[in-house]
């Protein structure tokens, strides 16, 4: 049977395809891949499914097996933990659909692409403001390929050899971390108070020594609790000459100080909060902020995109700052390495930074802050249900302790699905001396209605077990 | 069959935007956030207080703009970017710039995709865990490998971590102390040499025989009891197949090392050659080049890593398993390294690309192949014509694959008109800018252009005649390639030294404002 004409391969037609065999002077194709000797030859045929050829089939495949899912659109929505659910603006949605930024290709100097190295320009100096920074990279992976760069930088930089991190870290992100450290690098868990999450100054202390880079803290935390001891933190790493790496969720940054502020000398943090679509944990991109000093800069792994001016007078340019520090110009004597990244998410997340402005950053802050605490009213009057677990306040996450209800988290999330609500993050794997706690997170997308959801149905759930 | 037209008089959109802090106006609203009613504000009182002064906001200075002016701003700076959908982007060797169906953008914004959070219930995901089961069983049939983890979000990251792999299979033998060596070759990409020196090793660069091809001799004498592996692509970035890559396999396997396919350029063989047959233990895909998924201006993208079941035990944890009714995360590789993402892969890039090759299928993968080989040598055989243009290690006897690295050494000695102004020139013509070569430039003045399956004859035909008057003007009227771009969204910078001086160089507004406008 003939092959189809493929609308993604124009060449496929037949009359085309002769074209260029008559040009290049051969009868088939198997005279250029005569350069791949016989023996390396893949002699089988690939048994790959049958193809839906048509758009209309194919997308009623696709679609199909996407029905399988349930949504968060269709489910009530309190898992958070490191991809969180916000309010996607149309605007946002708009720009990055768009074939310019959507197909544009990674490197394309700034005449040609002038546009689209002035959105990331623009995306960083916002998140700049944002965490009290001057200088800012690319996007990273996300929020730990972030911390992982900030800390081998910091190693460079001291030429120090062990990391203190927060002991109640995000477990996944600290895993990413101890990889990309390593082999060279060790990792160390300072304790945390049970009690109210915070860092435990004294073991800090006890560790902290002259061959520590830097110290990393999250703040609101994975556990969702603000470190209230940021400045104390700054001031004991810096006292020992290490750095200070805060990781933040920028989503918070309307009502929490910048970074910078208490003595962070990088900021790291995720994008995702800021207009992009959870997209089952693929909507992460990362950043990186410091001062704007060469000692700080001259580390960076990843493109830096600088302002600058063009032959025209009063008009702006942009090329790559300081390059020759990357792995594409120095290979393995470059600073780690740098790739494709997460391009578009930063752009999604200039535009959605310029949408909310000052005012729509400590609307979002406040009134999550407000549906938290009553939230926690409300949960607080379920009988076995213990809330807040942590003393100390929160940001849009915290943790309800179920002990008391003789029920675990698997259990009472299985039987939520029931009333369609997604319940909060089962912690007792990661942080069993919490006993049966999840992390619950609490957004702008909540209305009073949802919230008097949960507490309904986990009151059912609770009394029917 | 169109009449082939170099586009004389197009012009880049030119909006001379403001930077977006220069349009802010105080107290303007891009978008409101929704408030909690008063019954929840009530109830909860002053949180503020909760937050103590020293950890409260002071100022935040981001932009004040209405929303139809931030939509404005950004479409126009969309208007100043030449995305490979609206152009011949034939321009980007190395990268494989195919067309990226819109059918697979209207899919990833299908909120049963768009709105589903990693750690929903499995049994609420299942399409998804399909999608990912499957995508992986069509990638060990195009690789002959075992299995494939999805984490990794580029192609740079899946090397990485198929470094992290390496160290980790020593360490488990306890020998990464004595194994601390991994060898690559100059013309694979620089992450195969970047990423294992970031994973702890030492980086020993094999460089080409008088053809072009990695140097076998030199291998020989590289590989010892140190040697943890060998990174290498092939066709290598210069476009030539090493016809005796399996003996480099059997040489580094010889001394006990771990070998690893960089496949970025898996276009010329996709259905052809499989990493098996060569024997790799490692191979990964460029997702987002390979399988048709936008490139997002750099992201995100997709490295997917695929392993022969004895390494399978290191993989980052987890991949997606299936035990005959239901998918589920697999956790069950005990000598896991860890993670290198967080959660599970860039979704959307697993999505797309599971559409684009179902809509392909077997048939249509192995047309990806022929065409590419074809477009590339058809273009080839034009562009070798255009006077000031050669290849490297032109007349060897051998056909390039799916791409070519070109130079116009021979213009710029005739002109004075090298790559870089060629390059910016082509811009004039509605080009996006070409891919020179990574660094070091072992080709001098390079270019290097892989016209996958996606470009017809006409745009090779007019790939050919925008380079073929280019090169004319360069011998005619240099002064219009030197000065150029002149159609562009920008023009050339007038100080590159700002970019590497401290005293000049911002990667913010406000760095510019304060080394600038003070």
């Amino acid at each position: 049977m003939s092959k189809p004409v493929y609308p993604y391969i124009p060449n496929s037609v037949p009359e085309q395809k002769q074209r260029l065999l008559n040009e290049i002077g051969i009868d088939s194709v198997e005279e250029i891949f005569k350069e791949i000797p016989d023996h390396l030859r893949y002699k089988g045929e690939m048994k790959l499914p049958e193809p839906f050829l048509s758009e209309y089939e194919l997308r009623r495949h696709v679609e199909g097996i996407l029905n399988k899912n349930k949504s968060c659109k269709e489910y009530t929505n309190f898992l958070g933990a490191g991809t969180w659910q916000h309010y996607v603006p149309s605007v946002v949605d708009e720009i990055i659909t768009r074939d310019e930024f959507l197909t544009a290709y990674v490197v394309g100097d700034a005449q040609g692409d002038h546009g689209k190295w002035q959105a990331l320009f623009e995306s960083a100096s916002m998140i700049g403001e944002m965490t009290g920074f001057e200088a800012v990279n690319k996007p990273t992976y996300d929020w730990a390929n972030a911390i992982a760069i900030a800390c081998r930088m910091a190693a460079r930089m001291t030429g120090r050899r062990e990391i203190l991190v927060a002991g109640n870290m995000s477990p996944r992100r600290l895993s990413v971390v101890v990889n990309y450290c390593k082999p060279e690098i060790k990792v160390e868990k300072v304790k945390y108070d049970k009690d109210t999450g915070l860092m435990d100054l004294n073991d800090l202390k006890a560790k902290i020594s002259s061959n520590t880079a830097a110290v990393y803290f999250e703040n609101p935390s994975y556990l969702g609790f603000i470190e209230l001891q940021a400045e104390e933190i700054a001031k004991i790493a810096h006292d020992n000459g290490a750095e200070v790496i805060a990781g933040v969720d920028p989503s918070s940054l309307g009502v929490l100080a910048a970074p910078a502020d208490y003595g962070a000398d990088f900021a790291v943090g995720d994008y995702q909060p800021l207009g992009l679509h959870m997209q089952w944990g693929g909507g992460l991109a990362g950043f990186v902020c410091t001062r704007d000093e060469e000692k700080y800069v001259a580390e960076y792994p990843g493109l830096l995109y600088g302002i600058t001016t063009s032959v025209k007078e009063g008009e702006y340019s942009f090329g790559e700052v300081f390059y020759e520090r990357t792995s594409y110009a120095s290979r393995e004597k470059g600073k780690d390495f740098i790739g494709t990244t997460t391009a578009l998410w930063g752009i999604a997340a200039g535009v959605y930074m310029a949408l909310m402005g000052p005012q729509g950053f400590r609307d979002l802050g406040e009134g999550i802050m407000q549906r938290v605490k009553y939230t926690q009213g409300l949960l607080s009057n379920i009988k076995g249900v213990k809330v807040p677990v942590l003393k100390s306040p929160s940001f849009k996450e915290f943790i309800v302790n179920f002990d008391d209800t003789g029920m675990t988290v698997a259990q009472i999330n299985k039987a939520l699905l029931e009333h369609k609500i997604f319940g909060g993050l089962d912690l007792s794997q990661e942080f069993p001396e919490y006993g049966q706690s999840a992390l619950y997170c609490i957004t702008e997308v909540h209305t009073k209605e949802d919230l008097k959801k949960l507490a309904l149905a986990l009151d059912q759930v609770i009394k029917v077990l | 069959m169109a009449v082939v037209r170099i586009k004389k008089d197009f012009h880049e959109a030119r909006w001379c935007e403001p930077i977006i802090y220069e349009l802010s106006t105080p107290g303007m609203r891009g978008i409101l956030v929704p408030m909690p009613d008063d019954e929840i504000k009530r109830a909860a009182g002053d949180v503020m207080s909760d937050i103590p002064a020293g950890m409260r906001r002071k100022e935040l200075n981001l932009p004040e703009m209405d929303q139809k002016h931030v939509l404005q701003h950004y479409v126009r700076l969309s208007q100043e970017t030449l995305g490979a959908n609206l152009t011949n982007d034939i321009s980007e060797g190395t990268c494989t710039m195919k067309y990226n169906p819109r059918v697979n953008e209207d899919l990833a914004a299908n909120p049963n995709f768009a709105e589903l959070h990693p750690c929903q219930d499995e049994d609420t995901v299942q399409g998804i865990l399909e999608i990912y089961y499957k995508f992986e069983q069509m990638l060990k049939e195009i690789s002959g490998m075992d299995r494939v983890t999805f984490q990794p979000g580029g192609g740079n990251h899946a090397v990485y971590t198929a470094a992290s792999i390496v160290r980790a299979y020593w360490e488990a033998r306890g020998e990464l102390d004595k194994r601390d060596e991994i060898i690559t070759t100059i013309y694979s990409h620089p992450c195969d040499a970047a990423t294992p020196a970031t994973a702890g090793f030492k980086v020993i660069t094999l460089y080409p025989d008088k053809d072009g091809f990695p140097d076998i001799e030199a291998l020989k004498a590289a590989v010892s009891e140190r040697t943890a592996a060998i990174f290498m692509t092939n066709p290598e970035d210069i476009g030539l197949y090493n016809p005796r890559v399996d003996e480099f396999v059997k040489i580094v396997h010889s001394v006990g090392g771990l070998c690893f396919y960089d496949q970025a350029n898996a276009n010329a063989f996709l259905g052809v050659a499989r990493a098996r047959e060569a024997g790799f233990d490692m191979c990964h895909f460029n997702v987002h080049k390979t399988f048709g998924t936008p490139h997002g201006s750099s992201g995100p993208a997709n490295g997917a890593l695929c392993v022969k079941e004895e390494l399978a035990k290191f993989l980052p944890v987890p991949t997606v398993g299936f035990d005959g009714k239901k998918y589920y995360l697999d956790y069950n590789h005990p000598e896991s390294f860890g993670m290198v993402r967080d959660f599970w892969g860039t979704a959307g890039v697993i999505l797309k690309a599971y559409a684009w090759t179902m809509n392909l299928g077997a048939d249509g993968l192995r047309e990806c192949a022929d065409i590419s080989v074809l477009n590339n040598n058809y273009l080839e055989k034009k562009l070798l014509t255009i006077p000031g243009l050669s290849e490297c290690y032109q007349g060897n006897g051998h056909r390039r694959l799916e791409q070519v690295r070109y130079s116009w050494e021979k213009l710029k000695e005739d002109t004075g008109v090298g790559t870089t102004e060629v390059n910016y020139r082509a811009v004039d013509y509605g080009i996006p800018h070409y891919w020179f070569s990574h660094h070091p430039w072992e080709i001098p003045e390079p270019m290097t252009l892989e016209p996958c399956e996606s470009y017809s004859v006409d745009d090779l035909d007019e790939y050919y005649e925008v380079l073929k008057q280019i090169s004319k003007e360069a011998y005619e009227t240099p002064e219009v390639v030197m000065n150029a771009p002149h159609k562009a969204a920008g023009h050339k910078r007038n100080d590159e030294a700002a970019l590497d001086d401290p005293k000049k160089w911002a990667t913010t507004w406000k760095a510019y404002l304060r080394k600038h406008r003070k």
